[in-house]
């Protein structure tokens, strides 16, 4: 009678008593003293039990799924490691994609077990606060798979030795952090909306589906298993995003504008951070998988098309300057790549001029922009790299103040225009890259004066001084020579060729 | 060609990563190494908190406790993610064959009413209080400084949601109705006198600011007093009630706990360790919290399991080199 | 009208369950790509645990598509029969 009677419950009531029920309505002290985050951001919850987590996962399963996924993995970094398995990448430029991986996002991860284990002790519902928990230590698994699935390349390629250091302060790894930061140091809502919603639900599928497919086309068994393994957790993470952003909307009309200002602005921060990845994607990837433009209209356009569509019941729109990241999608690669390039002494990677077939790709994938504005762009380098004059831009470029990307990208109507904002905030004059960034400044002057900006910092000798090389070698840890500069004729190189002669 | 000569001319250009060789010297590391020391963020934060200007966004002084480097605390267990999951798969399996074995010989049938009326009245309310661990461990992870001690309190507050749950199954298998003993453990959590004490300390608990604090007051002290309890006379009194089938069912309790108390004594050994100064503060925390929770658990467990409790306790305390006056003078 | 998708990594297990999607949701488009399958739907797609069961010859619990599903586009909506992705718009 027992057996039958437990088995009466279905999947639902079972996750009430597994949950729910075990939270209770405090009297010995009050909830605002409980979850003090809850109310200050000026969201209005009424009723957290309409909260509702589709997956309803209790923790036997998770611990039984999750070891399943762990055991797989690690499996097959083992057998990489014990078979060299690094020998079977493409081609050794490849590996910088893995440089920029480990130290941009990988420490990302770490932040969201952090941010996620925050909110899963602050939200006043228990179910909630336990999708986030989950979601937290999941991000830990990211955090320490990605350091096991890199280990191995470590001990073979540069760039990648101290991820952590280089985080906190590599020039352009402030905008992942900056970025990563702005939403941990929001309030829990906002927290979520940012991560879970504009991140994990709108753009996550933009940073792991190429990066993984990549990693498959070019030979990177470790990055193409952890990738889809952590992915395997995503579609658990995209549904809180979703359930997160219902929920709110649906517990109070006041919220509605609350949440319209952070999607427009968590959409516009995302595609900055993402200019990373469709560089990668367009000129790090020895063997292309698509283009940064097909991508974004087939994750972006298409599937953020249908979910925008979705959250019109609730009066929401789909982001502001969302059309100016369609228009973008055709430059943002190209200006990235030619950024990093010029400052290709500064960078934990190596970087080259894309070959003649990568140009005549790119042409392909890139009709009304590659051949008119970045092929000559690109042909003039490659020349005067022939001629032992290759470029390297010793100036330091004046930094966004919101997104901290350098102001060398163009104008959405006009391609041949830099884009420049700036404002006068208590007597300082800040600059921006965009609308959309002067936007999110002009929203939160007191929290985006605060920016720990890179070049500002070198300026004010807070790097080790004005000595560059110090600057690069000593303070950023990137070892001159060995980490950066031109990929042609770098120890990478040389060690690649070496070692294929061995195999 | 042979193998051999693939692997002598493929060299490796370094060990490990520049953190671990810093710390650990320039040879292979474990993974639990790789995937735990020096990988936090801690320097150049961009913005400060909204919730919280006073501090960073990672911030050691969220504990009144010092530390020259915080990753001197190393779990015994070497726990990462992938070596957690693994231990708690494993327990995961045993405990889900006794379930197993229980609902199909339909164990629940032959269980004494007196001992069913022991569960419900002394286990069942604890998978409340095992919610209130589960966010107090999962509160330490998101405030302590370094990674060693914050990914050991989340996985410790994920093993608490997980006890919490299978409690809840064994409400679920010994009853009728499913839910009416739950919800009849539940008045009692909340209304019975006898279990008010222990309501009141958990909640009190929540608004404890120091990670630290809530470390000693939830893992250390409360934990101590009351896990031994469950383990030894709880399991006597069930066995003498004819309820000696049940034991199989918290018989991962058991486990549990011989577990996590090796994470929870290197930690406070590491703590208390580094200075005087600390070791002065933790028996602070621990005498004050120790009066609370004897005073909680009493009216629950009974003065002699309390006594066998603080005998226990006070050993552990002189091991880790902190006071064992701190709980024995009480009473 | 919008589409729903699910994407699964390409491997033995998943086969079975595209099979299953594919038998039950005759509108349903499935796209292969490296190490992973791609099925879109329009508006809603439904994986049911006794066909899938079916086809796999052994018990299978919903919640194990958990293992080999990599994204998804949807409201998500999972009991113990069936599990299901769908948009209201």
């Amino acid at each position: 009678m027992n057996a039958k009677a437990s088995k009466r419950l279905n999947m639902k009531e079972r996750y009430r008593i597994m949950t729910r029920d075990l939270a209770w309505e405090s009297s010995y002290q009050r909830h605002e003293d409980i979850f003090p985050q809850e109310s200050f951001e000026g969201i209005k919850i009424t009723d957290w039990s309409q909260w509702e987590d589709p997956f309803r996962l209790t923790m036997d399963n998770y611990w039984k799924f999750q070891a399943e996924k762990e055991r797989k993995l690690y499996a097959i970094f083992d057998a990489v490691s014990q078979n060299n398995g690094q020998m079977n990448i493409s081609d050794p430029r490849y590996l910088n994609a893995v440089k920029l991986f480990i130290t941009a996002v990988t420490p990302l991860e770490y932040n969201a077990y952090k941010g996620y284990a925050r909110v899963g002790r602050q939200f006043g519902g228990v179910g909630a606060r336990i999708a986030c928990q989950m979601q937290s230590i999941d991000e830990l698994r990211h955090t320490q798979t990605q350091i096991h699935a890199m280990s191995h390349y470590n001990k073979y390629f540069g760039g990648m030795h101290d991820f952590p250091h280089m985080f906190d302060r590599v020039w352009y790894l402030s905008v992942p952090k900056s970025f990563f930061e702005d939403a941990s140091t929001a309030g829990p809502f906002e927290f979520l909306t940012a991560i879970s919603f504009s991140f994990e639900y709108v753009l996550t599928n933009l940073l792991f589906l190429p990066f993984m497919s990549g990693a498959a086309y070019n030979g990177d068994m470790n990055t193409v298993t952890f990738g889809f393994s952590a992915q395997s957790d995503e579609a658990r993470h995209m549904t809180l995003g979703l359930e997160i952003i219902k929920f709110i909307l649906e517990q109070h009309e006041d919220n509605v504008p609350i949440v319209q200002k952070w999607l427009d602005k968590w959409l516009w921060r995302g595609y900055r951070l993402l200019s990373i990845v469709g560089m990668m994607m367009d000129y790090m990837l020895p063997n292309k998988v698509m283009s940064w433009a097909e991508a974004w209209e087939m994750y972006y356009e298409q599937a953020g098309g249908a979910l925008f569509k979705e959250l019109e019941r609730y009066g929401i729109r789909p982001p502001k300057y969302a059309e100016q990241t369609v228009a973008g999608k055709d430059h943002v690669s190209h200006q990235s790549w030619f950024i990093f390039y010029q400052y290709g002494h500064a960078t934990a990677f190596n970087t080259w001029v894309p070959n003649a077939k990568e140009m005549d790709w790119l042409s392909e994938k890139y009709p009304d922009t590659f051949d008119r504005l970045y092929r000559p762009r690109f042909e003039l380098l490659a020349e005067k790299a022939a001629k032992g004059e290759r470029f390297y831009n010793n100036t330091l470029p004046q930094l966004c103040q919101v997104c901290q990307v350098p102001l060398a990208i163009t104008e959405p109507d006009d391609d041949t225009l830099l884009s420049h904002r700036d404002t006068v905030y208590e007597g300082d004059r800040y600059h921006f890259c965009s609308d959309g960034c002067s936007d999110i400044f002009q929203n939160e002057p007191e929290k985006y004066v605060q920016s720990w900006l890179p070049v500002h910092q070198i300026l004010q000798g807070n790097c080790g001084g004005e000595d560059m090389e110090k600057v690069i070698g000593e303070y950023y840890r990137i070892e001159m020579g060995e980490d950066n500069l031109e990929f042609e004729g770098s120890s990478e190189q040389r060690r690649w060729k070496q070692w294929k002669q061995a195999v | 060609m042979s193998v051999e000569i693939k692997t002598t001319s493929i060299e490796p250009i370094r060990q490990t990563y520049g953190h671990t060789k810093r710390r650990f010297g320039d040879k292979p590391a474990t993974r639990y190494q790789e995937a735990s020391f020096d990988i936090q963020p801690t320097s150049n934060f961009h913005y400060r908190p909204l919730y919280d200007h006073q501090f960073e966004l990672y911030d050691p002084n969220h504990t009144a406790l010092k530390m020259r480097d915080w990753y001197v605390f190393s779990d015994p267990r070497q726990f990462y993610y992938g070596a957690w999951v693994a231990s708690r798969d494993a327990m995961q399996k045993n405990t889900e064959s006794s379930f197993g074995f229980f609902e199909k010989r339909n164990l629940g049938s032959r269980l004494s009413s007196e001992a069913k009326q022991l569960v419900t009245k002394t286990l069942l309310p604890l998978r409340h209080m095992e919610m209130g661990a589960n966010m107090n461990n999962v509160g330490i992870a998101g405030d302590a400084y370094g990674t060693t001690i914050s990914q050991a309190h989340m996985f410790h507050g994920m093993d608490r949601l997980a006890t919490a749950q299978y409690v809840s199954r064994i409400g679920l298998l010994i009853d009728d109705t499913p839910g009416v003993v739950l919800a009849e453990a539940k008045q009692l959590w909340m209304e019975d006198a006898a279990w008010q004490g222990l309501r009141r300390y958990v909640e009190d608990s929540f608004v404890i600011k120091d990670w630290a604090e809530l470390s000693v007051a939830q893992n250390l002290v409360l934990d101590g007093l009351l896990y031994p309890y469950l383990n030894d006379h709880f399991d006597a009194e069930l066995d003498k009630l004819g309820g000696s089938d049940i034991v199989m069912l918290t018989d991962f309790m058991r486990e549990w706990f011989k577990d996590s108390t090796r994470f929870i004594d290197a930690l406070f050994k590491a703590l208390a360790a580094e200075s005087d100064a600390n070791r002065e503060q933790l028996n602070h925390w621990i005498k004050h919290w120790n009066e609370r929770a004897v005073d909680a658990l009493e009216p629950i467990i009974g003065t002699e399991a309390i006594a066998d409790s603080q005998a226990l306790l006070a050993k552990r305390l002189t091991k880790l080199s902190l006071s064992a006056d701190a709980v024995s003078s009480h009473h | 009208m919008s589409r729903v998708f699910i994407a699964l990594q390409d491997n033995e297990n998943s086969r079975f369950i595209v099979e299953a999607i594919s038998e039950d949701n005759p509108g349903a488009e499935v796209k292969h790509s490296p190490a992973m399958i791609r099925i879109e739907a329009d508006n809603r797609l439904t994986v049911y645990r006794q066909t899938v069961e079916e086809k796999l010859g052994r018990d299978w619990d919903t919640q194990e598509l958990q293992i080999d599903m990599i994204s998804i586009g949807g409201n998500v909506d999972e009991d113990d029969d069936s599990f299901t992705l769908y948009w209201n718009s």
